[in-house]
């Protein structure tokens, strides 16, 4: 009995055999690489070989000049983008949800979300040419104006403006439709007993509309908390230019110009386990939220 | 919902339709732009003359691209990466999937599984570790480096086992009866069963694939083993090689015709066409994930 028992279950085993064996070395094995924050790397000597230094890296990046400029970087570009990409699709797709005719409807909804499914190397290079100051199109319209041209990508005063526009410009679509379908989910009857009571649009969309939307709303919010320290890596290393690492440096980015360039192997890997803890006590603490708030379980 | 023809919504629904046509512009005019620019003469195109429609129109930027090898080398290695790595990909999640989907009871050991997968979601050991691992076993600069370390996508294998999870328990426990095992009930019954689901997660990762750029930079050694997106940010965004580089006699009589600055959007363009085909389709697939799997309530 138990050994047929056994047979029947050693399939469900060897499935998950392969996927189990490549998390074992790409995602376990970079989990065990974290002990190189602790040593002085050196890659003649191998993670087993270097010497361990304690704590130095990380007080060595903390004494950095950059290191805090950085860290608020990341922040604020981060919070600005989780806040607006919330609050604009739920307005757009409020605002979709009172257009009557499905065709443009439709065209708008696949317009807005085209961007969503381009990579940051082709929005990159389409945002640095038409945001050029002597020949892109924008500073073109802005010149039209009898302004002078602004340098987006190349100032530290405009950068984050200009970063955080633009990822509302590729992320936007994905969001709305989400809202959208959550606004179709609203009971029909909930109208017809409104405009029985007199309620109009404005009211109805306040009342009902909104209110239907809220789970997936509260969803989404807490969600999005894990992403308090993911500034956009793909976007801010498409864009930036030193010129701009003042406002525009984020830890992603920092940490590849440590590593990869400067080759400062330990200092690194510090910085990024730095990251990795903040962001999954964050991730965890939004998960344990949208269970509590919205009923979502991850599996 | 009733007609309201009231003054005010009259006036509402004129600034509705017109603030999201203009937001629909907004969001177009920077691909138009390229576009037109890409089909046009240099000069005009450096008299910032070219607004959304070509200005001496030619095609001279796109038989420039054709008739040098770099573009279509970098679109072969990412045809081989998007077939293989989504191949690899969709195999090892849907395996992972199903087991995972079952009972802890049925399957005793099943969240134990669940939580190793999670946490890879929820902890990485950053850059340079993931770099130093896939060092170590030996594939840098070769494709399985750019479809090896990503094979295992946890968030689709979780939208997989819960849409897996939704289908009757009753199916399954009828094929047992009539003596079908695991592999057989995966196959036969689950699979044709969540085609929906899988169309959708199939598209999201040809697109992750095609859309990766990052990897084949680190991970390549030279960039003549470049995919097409890497191959792009290092000519488009970090303007590193010179377009013009190794001109032959019959490209330099194009020259009087295109500059950089065309060039760039011509390929810019044509990196986005494949994107344009499909996403149509994804958008449809991915309301019915989302409707299926990954918001529950």
């Amino acid at each position: 009995m138990l050994s047929q028992r056994w047979l029947r279950l050693m399939p469900l085993h060897l499935m998950l055999l392969p996927a189990l064996a490549l998390l074992l070395i790409y995602s376990y094995g970079p989990i065990t690489g974290i002990l190189i924050a602790f040593q002085n790397f050196m890659p003649s000597k191998g993670i087993f070989g270097s010497p361990f230094i304690g704590l130095d890296n990380f007080k060595y990046v903390w004494d950095l000049p950059d290191t805090r400029q950085v860290l608020t970087n990341t922040v604020v570009i981060a919070f600005f983008k989780i806040i607006l990409n919330l609050a604009v699709p739920i307005l757009l797709a409020l605002l979709l949800n009172e257009v009557r005719i499905k065709l443009f409807k439709r065209s708008v909804q696949t317009i807005v979300y085209l961007p969503y499914f381009l990579s940051w190397v082709l929005l990159g290079g389409i945002l640095i040419d038409i945001l050029s100051p002597s020949q892109g199109i924008v500073n073109d319209i802005i010149k039209s104006f009898g302004f002078k041209p602004l340098f987006f990508l190349g100032d530290p005063n405009w950068f984050r403006f200009t970063i955080v526009a633009t990822d509302l410009w590729k992320e936007v679509g994905f969001n709305t439709i989400v809202f959208l379908a959550a606004v179709t989910n609203a009971n029909p009857s909930l109208y017809e007993a409104a405009v029985i009571d007199g309620a109009n649009r404005w009211k109805q969309t306040l009342n009902i509309t909104l209110p239907s939307m809220l789970p997936v709303i509260i969803l989404l919010a807490t969600l999005s908390l894990g992403n308090v320290l993911n500034a956009g890596f793909d976007q801010i290393f498409n864009l930036y230019s030193p010129q701009v690492y003042s406002t525009g440096d984020i830890l992603d980015t920092f940490v590849y110009r440590i590593g990869l360039i400067d080759t400062q192997y330990g200092v690194a890997t510090a910085v990024g386990l730095f990251k990795s803890i903040i962001s999954c006590l964050f991730i965890s603490v939004s998960y344990f939220l949208a269970y509590r708030l919205a009923n979502y379980r991850i599996f | 919902m009733a007609g309201q023809t009231s003054f005010s919504r009259i006036v509402f629904n004129i600034f509705n339709y017109g603030f999201l046509a203009l937001l629909s512009l907004m969001a177009l005019f920077p691909f138009l732009n390229v576009l037109a620019v890409s089909l046009s003469n240099k000069s005009a195109a450096a008299a910032g003359l070219v607004k959304l429609w070509p200005v001496e129109f030619t095609f001279a930027s796109y038989r420039f691209v054709f008739l040098r090898d770099e573009f279509f080398t970098a679109l072969g290695i990412s045809l081989e990466r998007v077939l293989l790595g989504a191949a690899l990909s969709m195999l090892v999640t849907v395996l992972a999937a199903y087991p995972l989907s079952k009972e802890e009871k049925a399957f005793p050991g099943r969240t134990l599984y669940a939580w190793i997968f999670v946490f890879t979601i929820l902890f990485n050991g950053g850059l340079i570790p993931w770099y130093m691992t896939i060092k170590m076993t030996g594939i840098l600069d070769s494709l399985w480096a750019l479809v090896l370390p990503g094979a295992v996508q946890v968030f689709n294998c979780l939208l997989l086992l819960n849409f897996f999870r939704g289908l009757p328990k009753a199916l399954e426990e009828a094929a047992f009866v009539d003596g079908a095992n695991h592999w057989t009930i995966l196959w036969r019954i689950f699979i044709p069963l969540s085609t929906p689901v899988l169309a959708t997660v199939t598209l999201f990762t040809v697109v992750g694939h095609w859309n990766s750029w990052f990897d084949g930079i680190i991970l390549m050694n030279s960039p003549n083993h470049y995919p097409l997106q890497s191959y792009l940010q290092t000519v488009v965004v970090k303007m590193n090689t010179s377009t013009f580089a190794n001109i032959d006699p019959v490209q330099a009589r194009l020259l009087s015709e295109i500059s950089d600055r065309t060039v760039k959007a011509a390929q810019i363009f044509m990196a986005t066409i494949p994107i344009l085909l499909v996403y149509p389709f994804l958008q449809k697939y991915f309301m019915a994930g989302i409707v299926l799997g990954s918001v529950k309530e």
